[in-house]
């Protein structure tokens, strides 16, 4: 039935024709690019978006895909292949987007010619974030289309009707998708693929180079680009009574495919205007309400939401984060419930908006009681793993009395005790600059920037070349696990490895650091303690800055252990503890006793029996052989 | 307006990143799927594998429409670390059957000294949950030869409380494990279902 289907994406044939598949939202918007007739596919890897181009990769006959050092060159990428008149996607989460808004704002004047689609996956609640931004903001800021799908085959359709708006319009397209949207799974009917534009530059300087003279005419043709849109968004609707399915569910409503925007008729008391996964929601707190569902949110579907609000008595807005269309709603004279009801944090769920429920009818809202044998558990974190590498370099900062600014990785994990050896987080590559900037604001102690291999090629060589040029002294250890590993190790321009599979140059950071104007660059393995203590000290030392590469490859990603299961001599230990401040999950200890090794945890890394000053930690064999 | 109202069946599965709750959560849903369900999932991802506590959701039905359990509607939950039941019984309906593993596994901020592990642990178990099949699951798993097809046997255990046939496990099995782990996860959870 279908000629090329992907390794993970093997159909079954279910009742029928349709090739139905149990498939992730990540998953999805893989196999909305392949059918869609996708050719260039480039990202970034960050939670919940890294999947996508994972997933891409199976489809590598016929997309070509990579990952790039960061979302703005992915973005470039993507808009040289689509200038060029592929069909491109990028990926990126909700901060990556930041990085690459410099070329997003433009492209949005320069238009395209083979479709563009930016899959940005916002992480309401922030599951794994730092900030819980609302990415339809840049849509409205770049004035160009996004579309928010509301499961995994609406995932996969909306990158179809995406690219065809992107084409028909000569404009770059985001596609939002969450944290629930990328990582939930349903049911997906999959279709063949369309074959791919035909690819030739063709030079035309009054669309692709916004000097001045031409931006000018850009920035006017983009108004009239945003009212056709605007008249297009309104159109993209499909007006069905209640009986119609929901969202994709695996069963398309004929002609479907090219509606973004739904109006679903029921009891017309009250009119739900909601856009992406909440419609979920709304649709179990609310079974018997008419529903505006938004998929094309904006340009913003003025006649549509006119037409809804008309044929409604009460007008409820439901979205997740911002006011984005409740603002606008308002702005078009139509009264609504919305923020002062649902709330403005955090994710939205179906017994919260039962919670709005309550509230607009005026009852009480019954939680589920708490289950009082929960309320003293101990917290169970993310932590780093048994046998991390960063360990050794935590356990060495642990030493001195210094800052450190930290950046966005595994090693983040570093903050929290037992380690507690990083002060600051701000973003991608952040710790190299601030380390600088503290520095250079004369905090009295010695200020190290700690970053990983992947954040160091990703936005941390420009931080180290401002530290050299402007004379700094801070000392940057960058932790080299040799992957992206906190994301679920993905290669990057250090590993000599491509995301189709090739191998190709190793990026060498001890390199970069000298070529940036470092002088002192030392390379250090982590599990040998004490080097890494005196070397810290040496640099701490240094008049000048200094460049430390503690490098030892994620042993989670290699499958293997770093050495031998160690084990605790009960007779020699003298309790005090020292191993656990390592924060290692194969030590255990309880109060009062021996730590004990969980030896199907234990990577034999060996830093415990390092830290060990009394020898009551050994190799197991060596033990039992004794 | 319940959310698990006869046509929609919710289950929960908790427990320590890398127990493989990733790998349980897919077989439910294949399970539901051959059945000829409609079905949704949601499961945590990027921390999952950083020893966090963890926790997969399955939905199946006519017609599913959110990917999240809501509390105090699931009909079974899993768990295959004992406090781990405890922290997400509050997901359970009920009249909701729970399997708990009898594994303890000790996080950081205990051995840290931050915190303590209860030492009724099992006791408050068989108190938070009135329909409770309380299993060695671990040593169900490493008797067959592998501690990690655990999450099999609870799923095995779990299984008697859901309305799919034996069938569809088996070939939800079939689909989501190794052919040369197949015999080996087969085995563990008719294990966990002779538990019952």
């Amino acid at each position: 039935m279908l000629a090329a289907a992907g390794a993970s994406h093997e159909g079954r044939n279910v009742g029928g024709s349709a090739l139905i598949e149990l498939l992730s939202g990540n998953q999805a918007f893989a196999r909305g690019a392949y059918e869609a007739g996708v050719t260039v596919a480039c990202g970034y890897p960050g939670t919940p978006s890294t999947e996508i181009l994972e997933n891409v990769v199976h489809f590598k006959d016929d997309i070509y895909c990579e990952w790039a050092p960061n979302e703005k060159v992915a973005f470039e990428v993507g808009a040289g292949a689509a200038i060029a008149g592929a069909r491109t996607i990028v990926t990126m989460k909700h901060v990556g987007l930041n990085v690459a808004a410099d070329p997003l704002m433009t492209l949005a004047y320069t238009g395209i010619k083979g479709g563009f689609v930016a899959i940005v996956a916002d992480d309401p609640g922030m599951h794994s974030s730092q900030n819980e931004q609302d990415t339809r903001q840049y849509a409205r800021f770049a004035k160009i289309p996004i579309f928010e799908p509301s499961d995994s085959q609406e995932a996969k359709d909306f990158i179809r009707i995406a690219l065809e708006v992107s084409e028909r319009f000569q404009i770059p397209v985001i596609v939002r998708s969450t944290t629930r949207i990328s990582h939930s799974r349903s049911l997906v009917s999959l279709g063949e693929r369309t074959a791919p534009p035909k690819v030739g530059f063709e030079r035309d300087i009054r669309r692709f180079v916004p000097i001045p003279a031409h931006a000018r005419a850009m920035r006017i043709q983009l108004e009239e680009k945003l009212a056709a849109m605007r008249d297009a968004a309104s159109d993209a609707a499909v007006v069905a009574d209640g009986s119609m399915p929901s969202g994709g569910n695996g069963k398309q409503a004929p002609g479907a495919t090219a509606r973004a925007n739904r109006i679903e008729w029921r009891d017309r008391s009250l009119g739900i205007i909601v856009d992406g996964i909440a419609y979920q929601y709304v649709r179990e707190v609310w079974p018997e309400a008419s529903v505006l569902k938004i998929g094309w949110a904006y340009p913003f579907p003025d006649k549509l939401l006119r037409d809804f609000a008309a044929g409604v008595k009460r007008v409820l807005v439901v979205e997740e984060l911002d006011d984005f269309l409740e603002e606008h709603i308002k702005a078009l004279g139509i009264a609504c419930d919305g923020k002062n009801v649902v709330p403005n944090i955090g994710e939205l769920t179906a017994p919260r908006l039962e919670a709005t429920r309550a509230k607009m009818e005026g009852r009480q809202h019954k939680a589920p009681p708490p289950v009082p044998q929960a309320a003293d558990l101990p917290a169970r974190p993310p932590v780093l793993c048994a046998g991390c590498p960063h360990r050794g370099v935590f356990h060495a900062l642990g030493k001195y009395d210094v800052v450190v600014t930290g950046d966005i990785g595994c090693y983040s994990l570093g903050t929290l005790p037992p380690l507690g050896r990083m002060d600051t987080i701000l973003c991608m590559g952040g710790g190299v600059s601030m380390a600088h900037g503290m520095d250079k604001a004369g905090e009295g102690r010695k200020v190290v920037g700690m970053v990983g291999d992947s954040t160091f090629f990703h936005s941390g060589i420009t931080g180290l070349l401002d530290i050299a040029y402007n004379k700094g002294t801070s000392v940057i250890i960058v932790v080299d696990n040799r992957t992206t590993a906190m994301t679920g190790h993905q290669d990057h321009p250090g590993t000599g490895q491509t995301l189709m599979g090739e191998a190709t140059f190793e990026a060498s950071i001890e390199a970069i650091g000298k070529a940036c104007g470092i002088q002192r660059v030392h390379t250090v393995n982590p599990y040998e303690i004490d080097n890494v203590v005196k070397l810290l000290g040496e640099e701490l030392e240094a008049a000048e800055p200094s460049l430390i590469v503690s490098r030892y490859p994620c042993p989670l990603h290699e499958k293997k252990p770093v050495g031998k299961t160690r084990i605790v001599n009960e007779d020699a230990c003298k309790k005090c503890r020292l191993c656990l401040k390592l924060g290692c999950p194969a030590m255990e200890g309880s109060e009062g006793q021996a730590p004990h090794v969980n030896e199907t945890l234990c990577a034999g890394c060996s830093l415990c029996q390092q830290v060990c000053k009394f020898g009551a930690i050994a190799i197991a064999e060596e033990v039992s052989q004794a | 307006m319940s959310t698990d109202n006869g046509q929609t069946t919710s289950v929960v599965l908790a427990g320590v990143g890398g127990q493989g709750i990733l790998l349980a959560s897919e077989i439910v849903a294949r399970a539901a799927m051959v059945a000829g369900h409609q079905v949704k999932t949601n499961e945590v991802h990027g921390m999952a594998q950083r020893g966090g506590a963890v926790i997969a959701q399955i939905r199946y039905g006519q017609e599913v429409y959110s990917p999240l359990v809501a509390e105090g509607t699931a009909r079974v939950l899993g768990a295959l670390e004992r406090i781990e039941g405890i922290r997400f019984a509050h997901y359970l309906a009920p009249d909701g059957l729970a399997v708990v593993s009898s594994q303890a596994l000790i996080p950081v901020t205990v051995s840290s000294g931050a915190a303590t592990y209860p030492i009724d642990a099992e006791q408050r178990v068989r108190q938070v949950f009135p329909r409770l099949i309380y299993i060695e699951a671990a040593i169900v798993a490493s008797k067959l030869g592998n501690i990690r097809a655990s999450n099999v046997v609870i799923l095995g255990a779990l299984s008697t409380g859901l309305d799919l046939p034996c069938e569809a496990w088996h070939e939800a099995i079939a689909q989501c494990v190794k052919a040369q782990h197949k015999d080996l996860n087969l085995q563990a959870f008719e294990a966990g279902r002779n538990q019952v």
